[in-house]
C-alpha cells in the first residue's frame, strides 16, 4: 500500500507514471480508443436499441463503481437513485412535456437530491451497516413507488415519448437516439475518469485505503464521501434516465433491490475499481438476459454459474484479471 | 480443489457456444410466418403459461392446416422484466421477422410490448397479461386481448357468486393500485347485483406473509364471503392461513379474485377446498375441452391438461393463421393491423373457448365461468378439481366497450 500521492497537504494533479493524457495510462489509452471505435461501429452491425441498454447499465455500474472501487462503500441501493431518475425523466417528458435533454437532466438532479439525503443518513457508518441501511432507505423508494399515484404502480409509466432533442433532432429514429445515448455514455464516462484522476478523487482512494489516516491529514472524509455519494447516484439517475426514455417505460422493476443486486454483480463480473470494468461487466449481465432469453428457464442457472466461475476463477473480476495478466492498469 | 480453472473457463465457453447454436438453424424463407411466445418461463407466472404456453402455441400450428406457408414457434423468457421483453420484442420484429407476437403476462411488460408492436404495426395477442388497459386507455390497432381481465374477474366472481347466494362480503385487500382497482370493481358488482360488501382491511405489498390477523377481522364482519383481492402469492398465503383457521369449515367462502387452476393445484384440494374463482377455460367444461385437452396433454410437462392461458395461446395462434391464411402471408406480413382488423372481421370457433368473436377495442369475447373447488372426496382423479358454479354470457362478462376509454372506439 503506497500513500506517496497524499503525502503533501495541497495536492498537485496527480501524475500516473506512464500518461499519455487526461490521467489515461498508454494501456487505458488503447482501450479508451476501441471502445471509441466500437460505439461508432456497433449500431451497424449490432441491434442498436439492444446496445442502448447496454451503455444505460454500464453507465449505471460506473456510477456503481465511483462508490465502491474509489472510495469503498458498498452502496446497496442504487437501484433507487436508477429508479427515480427514471421515474422521473419518464414523468416530466409525458406528463409534463418537457424536452429529453431536460428529462434526463431533470432523472440526475432528482437523484442526487436523493442522494444527498440518503448518503447524509448512511455514511455515518462504515462496511455492512452502511450497505445496510442503504438498503433500508432504497426499500422506501420502492414502496414509496408503489403507492405513488404518479409512477404508475405496478403499471410503470407506460409510452414514455423520446421527443425531440433540443427542439430539432427527432429522437423516435433509433439511430438518432443511439448517438445521445453513445454520448451521454461517453461524456459521463470521461468525467468519471476526470473526477478519480483529480486531487478530489486522490482524497477519495486514500479514503479507501485508510480513513483515520486521512482524517489524520486534515480531510473532512465525511464531506468527500458525501460529495462522492451524491456524484454517484446522480450518474445512476442519468443513466436510469437515458434507459426510460430508449424504452418508452419506467417500472418497479428498476427500483426493486434485485437491481441493487444487479449492478453489484455487473461491477463485480467486470472488475472492481478498475476503469473499463464496469463497462465490460455490464455488456456481459446484459447480453446473458437478452440473448439466453430463448433458452427459457436456464437464463438465471446460467447467470448464476457464470457468477460462480467469476468469483473461483477470476476473483479480480474480468477487466482485473486480464490487467493483471498484461500487467497494465486498465 | 477439484474445480480448476480451466475448466470452470471452459464450461463457460460452451455455454456461451450454446445460446449461439439456436440461431443458426433459422429459415429465412419469405413464406414462413414466424409467432413468437414471450412469457415467464423461470419466474413467478412460470407456472400459468411459461414452456406449456410455448407448446400450445405449437401444437395450434401443428393442427393448423396451413396451405402454402410455414409456421415456426419462437420463445423468449422475458424475466417478468419490462425492459428485457421489450428488447426482445424490438429484436423479434426488426430484425427477426416475427410477425406475431404472445402471450406476454405481467401487466407492465404486456403493455410495453403493445406499444412496441403498434410502433412496428405487428400483431400481438396478450393472452396472460391482467389488466384491462389493453384494451382501454392503451388500446391499438395491433393488439388482442384474449382470455381474461381484471374486469371480467371482477364481473363475474362478485355478480354471480351474490347470485349463488353470498350476498354480504368483507375484503382482504393488497395495498396498491393493483388490489384497490379489484376491490373498488368488485364491490360494485355485489352491490349491483343487490350483495353488501360489509368492509375491508388493506395488506401492506409486497412482503405480507401472516394474513391471521386480517382474517381474523373478516371471520368477525360474518360476511358470507371473503374477497381476496390480491395475486399470487398473497392469495395462496391467505388461502393456507384461511384452511389453518377453519375459516371455510364454518361456511364462509373465500372468493380468489385472480387466481388459476395451477395455483389449485399447487394448493391441494385438501386446503383449497370451498375456494371460489373465475376462468373461462377449464379442461373438463365440456366435450371439445375434453377432446382438446386428450389431443395435446402429451405435449405439456407433467402431463397437465391445458389451463386458460395455454388454451389462450392455442386458439389464438389458430384464429392468427386462419387470418393470415384468408388474407396471404405478403399482405399479413406488411400490415399487423391488417392483420388483427381481419380477425375482428372472421368468426371464432375452436375447441378450447367455443364460439366467440373480437370487439373493435380488440377483447375477445367468451363466457366467463365461476367455478367452485371441489372437495378431495369428490375428485375423481388428477386434476379434476373445479365444480361449475354460474356462467356469466360473453355479453355481460366484458367492460361494455364505451366505458374502457380506448381511442378506436371513440374515433
Amino acid at each position: 500500500m503506497s500513500d506517496t500521492a497524499i503525502t503533501a497537504g495541497a495536492l498537485p494533479a496527480p501524475k500516473a507514471e506512464n500518461a499519455v493524457a487526461w490521467g489515461f495510462s498508454r494501456a487505458q489509452f488503447g482501450a479508451l480508443a476501441a471502445m471509441i471505435v466500437f460505439l461508432a461501429v456497433a449500431p451497424f452491425v449490432l441491434y442498436p436499441v439492444f446496445i442502448m441498454k447496454l451503455l444505460c447499465f454500464a453507465l449505471f455500474a460506473l456510477a456503481f463503481n465511483l462508490l465502491i472501487g474509489y472510495v469503498g462503500l458498498l452502496s446497496f441501493g442504487h437501484a433507487a437513485y436508477f429508479g427515480m431518475g427514471g421515474y422521473i425523466a419518464g414523468y416530466s417528458a409525458k406528463a409534463l412535456g418537457l424536452s429529453p435533454e431536460l428529462a434526463i437532466l431533470g432523472g440526475g438532479i432528482v437523484a442526487g437530491l436523493l442522494g444527498a439525503v440518503f448518503g447524509w443518513i448512511a455514511i455515518r457508518r462504515q462496511g455492512i451497516y452502511f450497505a445496510m441501511i442503504t438498503l433500508a432507505l432504497a426499500q422506501m423508494v420502492y414502496f414509496f413507488c408503489v403507492q405513488a399515484p404518479f409512477t404508475g404502480g405496478e403499471d410503470g409509466i407506460q409510452a414514455i415519448p423520446r421527443g425531440n432533442l433540443l427542439g430539432v433532432v427527432p429522437l423516435d429514429r433509433d439511430m438518432n437516439m443511439y448517438w445521445l445515448v453513445a454520448g451521454i455514455f461517453l461524456g459521463s464516462f470521461l468525467l468519471i475518469h476526470r473526477i478519480v484522476h483529480s486531487p478530489f478523487g486522490q482524497v477519495l482512494k486514500a479514503i479507501r485505503e485508510n480513513e483515520p489516516r486521512t482524517t489524520s491529514l486534515g480531510y473532512k472524509t465525511d464531506d468527500y464521501k458525501l460529495v462522492a455519494f451524491i456524484l454517484s447516484s446522480a450518474l445512476a439517475g442519468v443513466a436510469g434516465a437515458t434507459k426510460s426514455l430508449v424504452f418508452g417505460i419506467a417500472t418497479l422493476t428498476d427500483v426493486h433491490w434485485s437491481m441493487s443486486g444487479e449492478v453489484v454483480l455487473m461491477t463485480l463480473v467486470g472488475g472492481l475499481g478498475t476503469t473499463f470494468g464496469p463497462v465490460i461487466g455490464a455488456a456481459v449481465i446484459v447480453t446473458m438476459q437478452n440473448y439466453l432469453a430463448e433458452l427459457g428457464a436456464w437464463v438465471t442457472v446460467i447467470q448464476g454459474v457464470i457468477f460462480v466461475a467469476c468469483v473461483l476463477a477470476f476473483r479480480r473480476g474480468i477487466i482485473g484479471e486480464l490487467g493483471n495478466l498484461l500487467k497494465v492498469k486498465l | 480443489m477439484p474445480i480448476t480453472r480451466r475448466t470452470l473457463i471452459a464450461a463457460a465457453a460452451g455455454v456461451g457456444f450454446m445460446q449461439s447454436a439456436p440461431r443458426l438453424g433459422r429459415a429465412q424463407a419469405a413464406n414462413t410466418i414466424r409467432i413468437g411466445v414471450l412469457n415467464d418461463q423461470s419466474g413467478l407466472y412460470s407456472h400459468i403459461g411459461g414452456v406449456n404456453g410455448v407448446a400450445m402455441a405449437q401444437a395450434a400450428a401443428g393442427e393448423f392446416n396451413a396451405r402454402g406457408f410455414t409456421v415456426e414457434v419462437l420463445r423468449a423468457d422475458h424475466q417478468n422484466r419490462p425492459d428485457v421483453g421489450s428488447n426482445i420484442a424490438r429484436q423479434w420484429l426488426d430484425r427477426d421477422g416475427v410477425d406475431m407476437i404472445l402471450d406476454v403476462p405481467t401487466s407492465s411488460v404486456g403493455l410495453a410490448v403493445a406499444g412496441v408492436a403498434r410502433e412496428k404495426n405487428k400483431a400481438y395477442v396478450n393472452v396472460g397479461a391482467a389488466s384491462s388497459d389493453l384494451t382501454g386507455t392503451a388500446c391499438a390497432p395491433t393488439t388482442a386481448h384474449w382470455v381474461y381481465d381484471t374486469y371480467m374477474l371482477a364481473k363475474s366472481t362478485g355478480g354471480a357468486m351474490v347470485k349463488a347466494g353470498g350476498d354480504t362480503w368483507f375484503f382482504i385487500t393488497a395495498d396498491y393500485a393493483f388490489g384497490h382497482a379489484l376491490e373498488r370493481d368488485t364491490t360494485n358488482f355485489v352491490r349491483a347485483a343487490g350483495g353488501k360488501a360489509l368492509g375491508s382491511v388493506r395488506t401492506p405489498f409486497p412482503g405480507t406473509s401472516d394474513f391471521s390477523s386480517f382474517l381474523v377481522q373478516a371471520q368477525a364482519s360474518r360476511a358470507k364471503v371473503v374477497g381476496l383481492a390480491n395475486a399470487g402469492q398473497d392469495t395462496t398465503n391467505c388461502i393456507k392461513q384461511a384452511a389453518e383457521f377453519g375459516l371455510t369449515r364454518r361456511g364462509t367462502k373465500l372468493a380468489a379474485l385472480l387466481m388459476f387452476v395451477d395455483d389449485v393445484h399447487g394448493l391441494g384440494l385438501q386446503t383449497a377446498q370451498g375456494l371460489v374463482m373465475t376462468e373461462s377455460f377449464y379442461w373438463d367444461l365440456n366435450d371439445r375441452t375434453r377432446a382438446l385437452t386428450q389431443r395435446v396433454r402429451s405435449r405439456l410437462t407433467g402431463n397437465q391438461p391445458p389451463n386458460m392461458v395455454t388454451a389462450g395461446n392455442y386458439s389464438a395462434v389458430l384464429h392468427y393463421l386462419k387470418a393470415v391464411q384468408d388474407m396471404g402471408v405478403p399482405a399479413a406480413k406488411a400490415s399487423g393491423t391488417d392483420v388483427i382488423n381481419r380477425m375482428k372481421a372472421m368468426p371464432i370457433d375452436d375447441d378450447a373457448f367455443g364460439p366467440g368473436s373480437i370487439r373493435p377495442d380488440g377483447r375477445r369475447l367468451m363466457p366467463a365461468y365461476l367455478f367452485e373447488v371441489k372437495k378431495p372426496e369428490e375428485s375423481r382423479g388428477a386434476w379434476d378439481y373445479l365444480n361449475l358454479l354460474q356462467t356469466t354470457p360473453a355479453e355481460e362478462a366484458w367492460r361494455p366497450i364505451n366505458e374502457g376509454g380506448c381511442p378506436l372506439v371513440r374515433s
